[in-house]
């Protein structure tokens, strides 16, 4: 069964949280890794690790820098996974 | 049979499934060895996820190189999953911002001292430390970045690998008489995660390509690993103070 926006968003929501204590009310598609949460280098190397993990899936590094906010990582791992 | 069988070794500088030492770890067990992998501070957790991707689950033991008091309790911390060691990979290396990317001039000795520090003195040091952990033989093995010239933005880096590659000759000389080998690899550019942080990466890739014999991919880091592994196993035991290199016949070609 495909695995839906909305489903990968609250798990990127835990991700972040758990990674890098980044309340999940404050993780909207729209926010900046960076620049809105706060998420460093390394935090976005173990938000990227532990959401393959948890999606099953393999996010390229050369795709990792290109993933700026929440929805791109959203938007690659639907795509990715379905 | 692999060519590791029966050998106990620890990798350092496993961060994620691109680093050259997760791709020695996994080819290390593949080759039948028991493995203890290392890291330290806020990669611990990451290192932790990705211990989990190798053929087996190895353990994790917390040692930043420069900490005395991870250096003292290293072979304690090791002989929790291991009863000692036969191989031990060095796969360290930091350079500071100001220490990289073209500021060579006028970078400040702190951050050229942290760079030898992390990355030259460490091989020493973490060798020290795991010597209490050696057999009757053993290989320590470094990774290398050639530096017997001068690279684009490579820097400090650069000084701290010539460094690296004189302390791996005095290393080999006062271990020779323990049966201990110490040698490096010099490896091609690999676009690991320590690759991303240094600027101007792009240069070298270019000019591995155009200069490289044998065809060279950035993105592969198992040359280097299985040169690595083979450094490790018995079927180099003369071999010490030598830095093999896995960089397509690069340091080799004049133009």
């Amino acid at each position: 069964m495909a695995i839906t926006e909305q489903e990968v968003l609250a798990g990127i929501k835990e991700i972040v949280e758990e990674v890098a204590g980044v309340p999940g009310s404050d993780i909207e598609m729209s926010k900046n890794f960076t620049d809105d949460l706060d998420v460093d280098s390394l935090s976005m190397v173990e938000v990227v690790v532990a959401a393959e993990e948890r999606f099953g899936i393999k996010i390229p590094d050369d795709q990792v820098a290109g993933m700026l906010t929440v929805g791109d990582a959203v938007n690659f791992i639907v795509k990715a996974a379905n | 049979m692999g060519i590791l069988a029966g050998k106990q070794i620890l990798v350092t500088g496993v961060l994620t499934d691109s680093s050259i030492a997760f791709h020695i770890a996994k080819i290390a067990q593949e080759e039948g060895a028991e493995i203890v992998l290392s890291s330290f501070g806020r990669a611990m957790s990451i290192t932790q996820r990705i211990a989990t991707r190798l053929p087996k689950t190895a353990p994790v033991i917390e040692l930043d190189v420069s900490n005395k008091e991870h250096l003292a309790n290293l072979a304690s911390e090791v002989k929790k999953h291991l009863s000692g060691l036969d191989g031990l990979v060095h796969s360290i290396g930091f350079a500071p911002e100001a220490a990289l990317g073209g500021n060579f001039l006028n970078t400040e000795w702190e951050d050229v001292a942290t760079a030898l520090h992390v990355s030259a003195y460490s091989f020493k040091s973490l060798s020290m430390a795991a010597l209490p952990l050696f057999g009757e033989s053993g290989s320590i093995v470094g990774l290398d970045f050639d530096a017997t010239v001068a690279w684009p933005k490579y820097d400090w880096m650069g000084v701290a690998k010539a460094a690296l590659e004189s302390t791996s000759r005095y290393l080999a000389r006062d271990l020779g008489p323990r049966n201990i080998r110490v040698n490096l690899v010099a490896a091609g550019p690999i676009k690991t995660m320590a690759a991303k942080s240094i600027p101007g990466f792009e240069e070298f890739e270019s000019v591995w390509n155009e200069r490289a014999p044998l065809k060279w991919d950035v993105s592969d880091p198992t040359p280097a690993a299985q040169a690595t592994v083979a450094l490790l196993s018995d079927w180099f035991p003369k071999t010490t103070a030598e830095i093999i290199h896995v960089d397509g016949g690069v340091h080799g070609m004049g133009a």
